[in-house]
């Protein structure tokens, strides 16, 4: 790698070629504010906060390759005023009602107006008006707010390839928003979300339910059971200061009974659930040698992708519902009956990493009787905002355990929340299920890691070989899809989550301060602390969960039995192209 | 496909007719006299009919029998497009202006029949006391020099054989068969051209900078998405000249290595695109496009892409983003098109005009060119003549020509008897200069020091009575209204901007708002994305160095000076011109108006909505503004 040297603010710093200005001035120490830029995935360098002085002029860093010898200042009058002007400009066409934004405590706009020393807003000029879209049930977008940077429409556009949202009109008029001035929720986006993580501002956020679910808590004639999702347990700590990657299990358990859940549940139980049913269906296909390859659907964003681009792939969706569904429909159906309850009574909600979930609860396929699985799903940002809103100190909540019995769930479940996890759950128990032999190690450490298509090959005792694809991220799904389609994939089985990561970069986790993005892959550390959890439970085998042994022989009989089918399985649609 | 031989017999035996278009004044009047009537079929004369004109002439000329004898041509446009349409016959060199085609009868008997010239239809400034005088002398004529539009008037743009018989296609085939790459990048850059559309980077450098680059894949792009208001020249070009384009495209091929082109031309140019079309099916024909061209190997290819009008469009990473698909939004520079242009080639982009003195400067040498001019900028830029001058239209003059003698000279000065006060040159993005600059020549680096540019060369002339804060008012307007919006600077700048100096026009501003303007325009400029955003301030801060006694006036003293800002306006009948007739009271939308008969009226400054009705109606010019 060819090294050289360059200038900034009269100290040399040695690059690598390639670095940009912005990369070489992190190096000594000199932070330079950014707003746009999102490294390898929107390089517009359009904000132009962090201009530089280059010579005689001033030139955007985030972009600006270093060249040998280069002379760089960043700390003069001009480089001040020009990205205070940048600021002001930017707050003179923004919804200020910073104190009561979702992103009050976690706005980059903010903190780059503080790190600049804005004070005063000299232009009393037009605002942009529009009425905020409450058409999606997942993502809420307040156009006021928005900063016209662009990172979520690539991030919709060139990560995901979902294309529901992009830039029209010009000038002042710009907008950014569904195709035809469509509104979100009548749009091909598939809620997951990645477009609320990407945005510096409050201008798109999750579809709030705390005041839902805090009514059902306070209404005594309800009985409310609460469940969460495998990957919030090793990031909701990090909205209370608790550090990247920190496993908070039995303080969540705490806390959501400090909240007054009835019930506290673990979605690891429905995962285990899932593999029970989607393990049993695999076996099936790949004995039938039908609709395979089989692909996963406990991702709802997945699910809707699938729906929108790719219907004649629908045969080969997984029938099962998703983890919480599953779970969802067992607890109107057998925990009702073993408690005693009206199903009508019973609230469920899911506490998950995702935004896609609530599009997904509120399918009409995924009730029974016109009564949902799920009635309400918190995002992981919102379950910490009712936590901090009930003044509980959770940083010091003593560690407690899961109510039973779907409080269980095995290291299998745990995993779902990763990418390669469900493929994992599911090798572990459809191996044993084929051979009837014990599997000596667990671990399929071959369908872990970040890459974007994970292939392999598994072999089953007796010779037959199940062909696997792990991917994440729905660009990456696109890929594979237009694969399969064309017949080249050769594959029996796919697990696909929506978001880059899997759930534990979810639509609904907590969003990582700007300034922590650069030295940490934030989707690393989270998945770590989940392989953690599995490796640190005592049943890491989804069929050896006592549990779920207990509900099929108490309740659902066999595995894609008759009653599995009514309450764990499900059906999908064709949706329009655009 | 021809070869060498066969194109140059089809020079030759096309020469005769190009010949038969220039003026002999020794055959004048004779009847018998083998005539050519061209006819403008520019934008702006097709607008005025001049298609009609077309049709009535061939149709009055197969009715006297004169087919054989007189040729009707379709030209691009000749400049004078005031007086369109434009009508002129070889070999007298008679300039018919403002012909209808209820005219043509009365043309072909008399003129094309009889040797009678029809003197009703001649262009006035032709004639003078000794009879009609060659067009060459005639003042719009004078000081021109054609280079950039040497064909356009001169040859029917439909046919490939009199651009050849003009010399067409001979530049190409010495470059292929005599020049290396290297010799035409070193000709180019020794001629001194540089880029026409408005940065003036010198283009032989451009070609250079992109041949370097070892790739498997160049680009030649033609920028034809002219829009600057009121600039036309690269339509003109495009409709009167077309393979010019074609031949200099290839020509740059060869140079830097790519045998691809694309020219990226507006859709609201529908004539220059349907010629552009017939040009390139034209020259695949004769295989001056297309594979091995002059038998040397060498493959070179044109395909047209239409813009949607976006003035951005026109700045080049733009205008690439657009050419590939995806939204017209600029990209941060560098990378440089010469290393990363489009689909990450390298990519030469060159203007329409640029493109055009390519093939003289091959043909004549680099030496010819680079003698026309003033040090720094060779040869000749094409101007769109605007505003308050009477001979508004395409000119083209040697670099260094004076903004006096293309104002008052070739533009024949300001109409009705008012008086000179600026000039607007380089488009939106430009500024306004005073009547202290009349005198100085104009060139890329005068322009840039006095606080304006180039640009695309538009030149938009105003008289006293044009408000010079509502100018910069009107050009933000533009500015704000194309800004693609990526940028912050430019997107809610310019608008910032606008509101300033609407503020001000209304009357409502402070001296505050003055400094704020300056300061404002130079963050603008310092900060924006492109070329868009980094000059849409000039004409703010051009018309506030030199005519910031307006603003104040509008600031301080709450008065529009030229009468142009509606909001500072007042309306006043002097009681002694007023007859009391009434007319004004009646023709007042807001009755605002009131009085008895044959007394003097008054107008209620609270009620009047400053519409100027009641000033254009009065017979007795008893009502003042002011």
């Amino acid at each position: 790698m060819e090294t050289f040297n360059i200038t900034i603010d009269g100290k040399d710093v040695q690059v690598e070629r390639g670095e940009t200005v912005l990369e070489a001035a992190r190096k000594i120490g000199i932070t330079i504010p950014t707003l746009c830029h999102l490294k390898g995935v929107h390089e517009p360098s359009s904000c132009r906060v962090c201009v530089v002085e280059v010579g005689p002029k001033l030139i955007a860093s985030c972009t600006l390759k270093a060249e040998p010898g280069m002379q760089i200042r960043t700390n003069t009058a001009k480089v001040r005023e020009a990205r205070r002007t940048v600021v002001e400009l930017l707050l003179s066409d923004h919804k200020r009602e910073c104190t009561s934004c979702v992103r009050s405590d976690n706005c980059r706009l903010q903190e780059v107006a503080s790190l600049l020393n804005v004070r005063d807003i000299p232009y009393a000029g037009e605002h942009s008006k529009t009425t905020v879209d409450l058409s999606s049930p997942s993502i809420v977008r307040d156009a006021e707010k928005c900063i016209l940077c662009g990172r979520c429409v690539s991030v919709c556009g060139n990560v995901q390839t979902v294309h529901a949202i992009g830039l029209s009109g010009r000038g002042f008029k710009t907008a950014v928003g569904p195709v035809y001035g469509r509104a979100l929720g009548e749009s091909v986006c598939v809620n997951c979300g990645q477009c609320v993580m990407a945005c510096p501002v409050g201008a798109l956020a999750e579809r709030e339910n705390i005041a839902d679910v805090w009514r059902a808590l306070a209404d005594e004639s309800k009985f409310v059971v609460v469940q969460t999702a495998p990957a919030i347990r090793v990031a909701l700590g990090e909205e209370f200061g608790m550090g990247y990657g920190a496993r908070v299990t039995g303080k969540m358990a705490a806390a959501l009974r400090r909240l007054g859940f009835d019930r506290v549940f673990d979605t690891n139980f429905g995962a285990d659930l899932t593999i029970m049913e989607e393990g049993t269906e695999l076996i099936g296909r790949l004995s039938s040698g039908e609709k395979l390859p089989l692909m996963t659907s406990c991702c709802p964003g997945w699910v809707k992708f699938v729906e929108h681009n790719f219907p004649d792939l629908l045969g080969n969706l997984s029938t099962c519902k998703s983890p919480h569904e599953m779970e969802g429909a067992v607890i109107k159906s057998y925990l009702a009956g073993k408690l005693g309850l009206d199903p009508k009574s019973v609230v469920v909600v899911s506490i998950m990493p995702c935004t896609a979930k609530k599009f997904e609860s509120g399918r009409d396929e995924l009730s029974r009787d016109g009564l949902l699985d799920v009635d309400y799903v918190l995002t992981t940002r919102e379950l910490a905002r009712m936590i901090k809103e009930a003044g509980i100190d959770f940083k010091n909540l003593p560690d407690e355990e899961f109510d039973h019995p779907m409080g269980l769930g095995s290291g299998a479940g745990a995993i779902f929340g990763a990418t390669g996890g469900v493929a994992e759950a599911a090798l572990r128990t459809v191996y044993e299920f084929v051979s009837g032999r014990t599997l000596e190690k667990v671990d399929f450490e071959q369908v872990r890691g970040l890459e974007g298509i994970k292939r392999s090959e598994i072999e089953l005792p007796g010779g037959r070989k199940v062909k696997t694809a792990v991917v994440h991220g729905l660009g990456n799904a696109r890929r594979l899809m237009e694969m399969v389609r064309r017949g080249e994939a050769d594959l029996d089985f796919i697990e696909v989550m929506a978001c880059p990561g899997g759930c534990i970069n979810g639509g609904g986790q907590p969003i990582v301060p700007e300034s922590c993005r650069h030295d940490m892959d934030i989707r690393a550390v989270r998945a770590k602390a989940i392989y953690e959890e599995d490796a640190h439970l005592p049943i890491r085998q989804s069929h050896k969960n006592p549990y779920i042994k207990q509900l099929y022989e108490e309740f659902l009989g066999e595995p894609n039995g008759h009653l599995a089918h009514e309450l764990l399985h499900t059906t999908y649609v064709e949706r329009s192209r655009f | 496909m021809k070869t060498a031989e066969q194109l140059q017999q089809i020079r030759e035996h096309v020469q005769e007719r190009l010949m038969a278009r220039v003026a002999r004044p020794d055959d004048f009047g004779l009847p018998e006299a083998k005539r050519s009537v061209m006819v403008c079929g520019g934008t702006g004369c097709t607008s005025s009919d001049s298609k009609a004109i077309i049709r009535a002439l061939e149709q009055a000329l197969a009715e006297h029998g004169l087919e054989q004898r007189v040729e009707v041509v379709r030209t691009g446009c000749f400049g004078l497009c005031e007086l369109g349409p434009v009508v002129i016959v070889y070999p007298e060199g008679v300039f018919y202006n403002r012909v209808k085609a209820s005219d043509v009868a009365e043309i072909v008997e008399s003129h094309l029949k009889n040797g009678k010239v029809v003197n009703r239809l001649i262009y006035k400034e032709s004639l003078d006391v000794n009879g009609l005088k060659p067009l060459s002398q005639v003042g719009f004529f004078r000081k021109q020099r054609r280079i950039a539009l040497r064909n356009c008037g001169l040859i029917d743009p439909g046919k490939i054989d009199e651009y050849l018989a003009a010399g067409g296609y001979k530049a190409l085939e010495k470059v292929l068969t005599s020049m290396t790459p290297q010799e035409v990048i070193d000709t180019v850059k020794k001629s001194g051209l540089r880029g026409r559309g408005g940065g003036g980077f010198p283009t032989g450098l451009k070609w250079e900078l992109t041949a370097r680059p070892q790739a498997d894949q160049k680009y030649v792009i033609c920028n034809a998405d002219e829009g600057d208001p009121g600039a036309f020249m690269d339509r003109s070009i495009l409709e009167g000249d077309p393979h010019s384009v074609l031949e200099a495209m290839a020509i740059c091929g060869y140079a830097i290595g790519s045998n691809q082109g694309y020219i990226y031309v507006r859709a609201e140019y529908p004539i220059a695109v349907e010629r552009l079309y017939t040009a390139i099916v034209q020259a695949r024909e004769y295989g001056l496009l297309g594979k091995n061209l002059f038998g040397t190997g060498f493959d070179f290819d044109v395909e047209v892409r239409l813009g949607a009008g976006a003035f951005v469009c026109g700045e080049e990473t733009a205008l690439m983003n657009s050419i590939e698909g995806k939204r017209g939004m600029p990209r941060p520079k560098p990378p440089f098109p010469a290393n990363e242009g489009l689909w990450g080639k390298p990519t030469v982009i060159n203007n329409v005009e640029t493109l055009a003195n390519i093939p003289p400067i091959i043909l004549n040498g680099a030496e010819w060119y680079n003698a026309i001019g003033t040090e720094r900028s060779k040869g000749t830029k094409v101007f769109a003549l605007g505003g308050k001058v009477v001979n508004t239209g395409l000119v083209e003059v040697p670099m260094g020509t004076t903004l006096r003698e293309v104002i008052f000279e070739i533009g024949g000065g300001i109409p009705n008897g008012k008086k000179f006060k600026a000039v607007q040159t380089g488009g939106p993005s430009g500024g306004c200069l005073t009547e202290d600059h009349l005198d100085q020549p104009i060139d890329y680096d005068t322009l840039t020091a006095l606080g304006s540019m180039m640009g695309s060369g538009g030149m938009i002339v105003m008289d006293e009575t044009t408000c010079m804060v509502d100018v910069a008012r009107f050009y933000l307007d533009f500015t704000r209204d194309e800004s693609c919006g990526k940028c912050t600077p430019c997107r809610v700048g310019t608008k910032r901007l606008l509101e300033l100096l609407e503020k001000i026009t209304e009357g409502k501003g402070t001296m505050e708002d003055l400094d704020e303007l300056e300061r404002l325009s130079i963050q603008i400029k310092n900060t924006s994305l492109c070329g868009l955003g980094q000059t849409a301030p000039n004409p703010v801060l051009s018309t506030l160095r030199y005519f910031r006694d307006e603003y104040v006036a509008h600031v301080r003293d709450k008065k529009c000076p030229a009468g142009v800002c509606r909001s500072l306006l007042t309306f006043t009948i002097i009681p002694e011109l007023c007859k009391g007739c009434g007319l004004c009271a009646r023709r007042c939308p807001a009755e605002a108006i009131s009085g008895q008969p044959r007394q003097p009226y008054a107008i209620d400054p609270n009620i009047c909505i400053k519409c100027g009705l009641c000033l254009e109606n009065c017979k007795f010019n008893a009502i003042v503004k002011g």
